[in-house]
C-alpha cells in the first residue's frame, strides 16, 4: 500500500489522487497540446496551399509539412493525450495508486524522444513520405527509428495503466466492477497493444530496409500490416474518446448509462471485430479477392460498427433520462436545449457526438464498402471523412474533457472562461466544415496528398469540374475557423495551466461543471424512462445513414462498368 | 455514473430496455444488409473490381507496354513525345506508372470491352481516372487486370492520387475515347 502522503483528496470530487499518476498525467497532456499546436499550424499551412487562389507553399515543403501535420496530430498529440487519459481513468478514477511510476516516466521520455527525432527526420526534408510512408518510397532511417521509439513508449503506458488496474483490484479501490469509463479505457489500451505490436512487425523491418540489411519489402505486404497499426489505432481513439463521452456525461449530468451491460457490450465489440480494419484501406489494390476484401470491410458483418452506433444511442439517453429525471420533461428536446451549451465540456462532447456519427461514421462505412470506394480512393473523400473523426469526435473530445481536467488536476481556473464558452464551436464547426468541404472536393474527383489542383506543371492539361476550386477555397477557409478554435484553445489552456488562479478549497465560480449531485444515479438500468429526444434523433440518423448509403451506390451504377 | 462502478454488482442480469433492443436489432439488420449488398453488386452490379492480378518485375511488364506501343502508336500527346496508342477494340492494353508520368496514352472506342494491364515501375501510385471518378492504386510487381468499357466519349485525364515523390503533381496522363 502506499503512504498516504502521496495522495491528495480532491475537494471538488472527493476523489484520491496519487500524486505521482497526477505530475504523469500533466506532464503528458501539456506535452499532448504542444504537439497540437505544432501539427495545426502544419495544417493550416496545408489547407492554405490547397486553397488555390492562395496556394501557400512551394511543392517540397508542401509534401514535408503534409507529412509532419499527419505525424503529429494524428500520432504524436492523440497519442500523448491518450496517456493521459490511460492514467486518468485508472488511478485518478479508482482513486488507486499508479503502479511503476518511474516506468510511467520511461513512458514520457521515449514517447517524447521518439517524436522529437521523427520530427527532426521530416523537417531534415528527406523523409517526405506522408504519414503512411508505403514502401518503397523511403524516408531517412530515424523516422522509422523515431516512431519505433515512441510505439515502445505507448506500450510501456498502456504496461502501467493495466498495473494500475491490478493494484486498484489488489487494494480493493473500488468495489465491484470497474466503472464505465475505465472499461472504455482498458478497451482502448488493450487495442493498443495490438496495433503497437502490428506498427513493430512492419517498421522494425522497414527501418532495417532502410538502413540497407533487408533488400525488398513487399508493398502489398506493407500496406495490410502497416494498416493493422495505421487504422487500428485511431479505434483506440474511438474507444478513448466514447469514454470520454460517457465521463462528461457524468460529470456534468451524473448521467448514468442506461444499460452498463449494453454499453460494455458495445465497447468489446471493437476489441473483437476492429483489427480487421486495414482491410478497408486495400479495397482497390491488386492481388487481394472479393471474398478477403468484403467479409474484412464488413468487419465481419459491420459488428464494430454495430457498436459504435449502440454508443450514439446509449450516450444521449443517458443524457436525456438525466435531464428527464431533473425535471426537464417539457416536449422531446426540453432537456436538450436547457443543457449547459455554454459549458465547453458539455457543448465539446455532444458537438463531438453529433459531427463523429453524422460526419465520420456514415462516411467511413461509404468509404469502407467494397465496390464504393472506387469512387473515392484517394481523393480528398478520405480525408475528409478522417477530418470528421479523428478532429470533430476525437480531438473535440479531448478538448472538452482538458476544461475538466485543468481545474481537477492542474488545480487551476480557467483563465479566459468567455473563450472557454465560445471555442469548442469556433473549432467544433470548422472542423466539420473541414470535413464537409474536402468530402465535396472529393466526390468531384480531386485528389488528396496533391499539390497543384490546375495542373499548371503537367505535361497534358486537365481541369477538375468547377465546383472543386470552390470546395477547396471553403475548405481553406474552414481550416482557418478551425484553427482560430484551436488556438483559442492552446493559449487558454497554457495560459490558464501555467498562470492561472489556484483553484480554491471550495471553488466558487468554475467553468468546469459542477460535480455530480450522488443522489440522482438511480435510474436507468430498470427500464422505466422514456426517452423520446434520443429515439428522434437516432433516427433521423439512421435515415440519413440509409439514404446516403443509396446515394453512393446510385453514383457507382453511373461510373464505367468494370470487371 | 460511468465514473463509479455499477450500481448493480451483478449488473449483467439486469434487464435490458427494450429500445436499447430494438435498436441494437435494428443496427445490426442494416449490417447484414449493407454486407449483401456488396455481394448483390458482384451479381448484378457493373462495377465491380476483377480478382485477376499477377506478380511482375517491372522490367517484364515495361516489355510489355513497349510492345504495346510499338505495334499501335498512332502518334504522339502535344509537346510531351509520350506516345498516343490505339489498340483494337477487345484486346489487352497497357498503362505503366513511373515517376513522374502515366505511359502511354490510350485511344479507345466507346462501347467496347478492354482488359485494362496496370502496373508501376517504381514506388505506388494511384490511378484517378477523371472525371468519370475510377480510382485504383497500383503497385509495384503487381499486375492488375480489369476489364473495363467506356461508355462517353471525350479525353479523361488519369491523375496520381497516390503521393509517388515531389513531382507527384506533375503526373497526368490521358485516356481518349472516341
Amino acid at each position: 500500500m502506499a503512504a498516504d502522503t502521496e495522495f491528495r483528496i480532491c475537494p471538488t470530487t472527493g476523489l484520491r489522487v496519487h500524486l505521482p499518476a497526477e505530475a504523469l498525467i500533466k506532464a503528458n497532456a501539456v506535452v499532448a497540446v504542444v504537439f497540437l499546436a505544432i501539427g495545426g499550424l502544419f495544417g493550416l499551412l496545408v489547407a492554405l496551399t490547397r486553397w488555390q487562389a492562395i496556394h501557400l507553399l512551394p511543392a517540397d515543403l508542401f509534401y514535408l509539412v503534409l507529412t509532419g501535420h499527419g505525424a503529429n496530430v494524428l500520432v504524436f498529440w492523440i497519442v500523448f493525450f491518450e496517456m493521459a487519459v490511460l492514467y486518468f481513468a485508472s488511478a485518478v478514477v479508482l482513486s488507486s495508486r499508479l503502479a511503476m511510476p518511474a516506468w510511467g516516466w520511461a513512458q514520457f521520455v521515449l514517447m517524447l524522444v521518439g517524436a522529437l527525432i521523427a520530427n527532426v527526420s521530416v523537417l531534415q526534408g528527406d523523409s517526405t513520405v506522408m504519414f503512411t510512408s508505403y514502401v518503397p518510397l523511403k524516408a531517412a532511417p530515424h523516422f522509422y527509428l523515431g516512431l519505433i521509439i515512441f510505439a515502445v513508449g505507448a506500450l510501456i503506458g498502456c504496461c502501467v495503466f493495466f498495473g494500475t488496474l491490478v493494484v486498484a483490484k489488489e487494494d480493493k479501490t473500488y468495489e465491484g466492477s470497474l466503472p464505465l469509463v475505465s472499461f472504455g479505457a482498458l478497451v482502448a489500451a488493450i487495442i493498443a497493444v495490438f496495433t503497437l505490436a502490428a506498427g513493430a512487425v512492419i517498421l522494425i523491418p522497414t527501418f532495417l530496409w532502410s538502413v540497407g540489411y533487408i533488400g525488398h519489402i513487399d508493398p502489398l505486404v506493407y500496406k495490410v500490416v502497416w494498416w493493422g497499426f495505421g487504422h487500428s489505432s485511431q479505434q483506440i481513439n474511438v474507444s478513448a474518446h466514447v469514454a470520454i463521452w460517457y465521463a462528461i456525461a457524468a460529470i456534468v449530468f451524473g448521467a448514468k448509462p442506461i444499460s452498463e451491460k449494453v454499453s460494455r457490450m458495445a465497447y468489446f465489440f471493437y476489441i473483437l471485430f476492429l483489427q480487421l480494419a486495414s482491410a478497408h484501406h486495400l479495397l482497390v489494390e491488386p492481388g487481394i479477392s472479393s471474398e478477403w476484401k468484403i467479409f474484412n470491410t464488413s468487419y465481419a458483418m459491420y459488428l464494430a460498427v454495430l457498436g459504435s452506433m449502440i454508443h450514439g444511442m446509449t450516450v444521449p439517453g443517458a443524457i436525456e433520462a438525466a435531464q428527464r429525471q431533473k425535471g426537464y420533461v417539457n416536449g422531446a428536446f426540453e432537456w436538450l436545449r436547457k443543457a449547459p451549451w455554454d459549458n465547453p465540456a458539455f457543448s465539446g462532447m455532444f458537438l463531438s457526438l453529433i459531427f463523429f456519427g453524422f460526419l465520420g461514421g456514415i462516411t467511413g462505412v461509404i468509404l469502407g464498402t467494397e465496390q464504393l470506394n472506387i469512387l473515392m480512393h484517394n481523393t480528398m473523400y478520405v480525408p475528409g471523412h478522417f477530418h470528421g473523426t479523428v478532429v470533430a469526435g476525437t480531438t473535440l473530445a479531448f478538448m472538452a474533457i482538458t476544461y475538466v481536467l485543468v481545474p481537477l488536476i492542474f488545480r487551476r481556473e480557467i483563465m479566459f472562461p468567455t473563450m472557454a464558452k465560445w471555442q469548442p464551436y469556433l473549432f467544433g464547426f470548422g472542423a466539420a466544415g473541414l470535413s464537409l468541404f474536402m468530402m465535396g472536393a472529393g466526390t468531384l474527383g480531386v485528389s488528396r496528398r496533391h499539390w497543384d489542383n490546375t495542373f499548371a506543371d503537367a505535361p497534358m492539361s486537365f481541369s477538375y469540374p468547377e465546383g472543386a476550386t470552390l470546395m477547396m477555397a471553403l475548405n481553406g477557409i474552414s481550416a482557418l475557423v478551425a484553427s482560430l478554435g484551436g488556438l483559442m484553445y492552446i493559449v487558454n489552456i497554457v495560459c490558464s495551466v501555467l498562470w492561472g488562479k489556484p483553484v480554491a478549497a471550495a471553488a466558487p465560480a468554475k467553468p468546469a461543471p459542477a460535480p455530480a449531485p450522488a443522489a440522482i444515479s438511480q435510474y436507468g438500468s430498470a427500464g422505466t424512462m422514456q426517452l423520446p429526444g434520443t429515439y428522434i434523433l437516432v433516427a433521423v440518423f439512421f435515415v440519413s445513414f440509409i439514404l446516403y448509403y443509396y446515394v453512393n451506390w446510385k453514383y457507382l451504377a453511373a461510373v464505367w462498368p468494370l470487371k | 455514473m460511468a465514473l463509479t462502478p455499477p450500481s448493480e454488482r451483478l449488473w449483467w442480469n439486469e434487464p435490458i430496455h427494450k429500445s436499447e433492443l430494438v435498436w441494437v436489432t435494428v443496427a445490426f439488420l442494416w449490417g447484414l444488409v449493407m454486407f449483401f449488398t456488396m455481394i448483390f453488386w458482384h451479381v448484378y452490379g457493373q462495377q465491380n473490381l476483377s480478382n485477376e492480378a499477377y506478380r511482375i518485375e517491372p522490367a517484364r511488364f515495361e516489355q510489355k507496354v513497349e510492345a504495346m506501343v510499338a505495334k499501335y502508336k498512332i502518334g504522339e500527346e502535344g509537346s510531351s513525345g509520350i506516345p498516343v496508342v490505339k489498340p483494337p477494340a477487345g484486346s489487352d492494353v497497357y498503362m505503366l506508372g513511373r515517376t513522374f508520368q502515366w505511359y502511354p496514352v490510350l485511344e479507345l472506342e466507346k462501347g467496347k470491352n478492354y482488359r485494362l494491364h496496370l502496373s508501376s515501375l517504381d514506388v505506388q501510385h494511384g490511378f484517378s481516372l477523371q472525371p468519370t471518378n475510377i480510382n485504383l492504386q497500383i503497385h509495384p510487381h503487381y499486375e492488375m487486370v480489369i476489364t473495363v468499357t467506356p461508355t462517353e466519349t471525350g479525353d479523361f485525364g488519369v491523375i496520381c492520387n497516390e503521393f509517388c515523390g515531389i513531382g507527384h503533381h506533375q503526373m497526368l496522363g490521358k485516356i481518349r475515347v472516341k
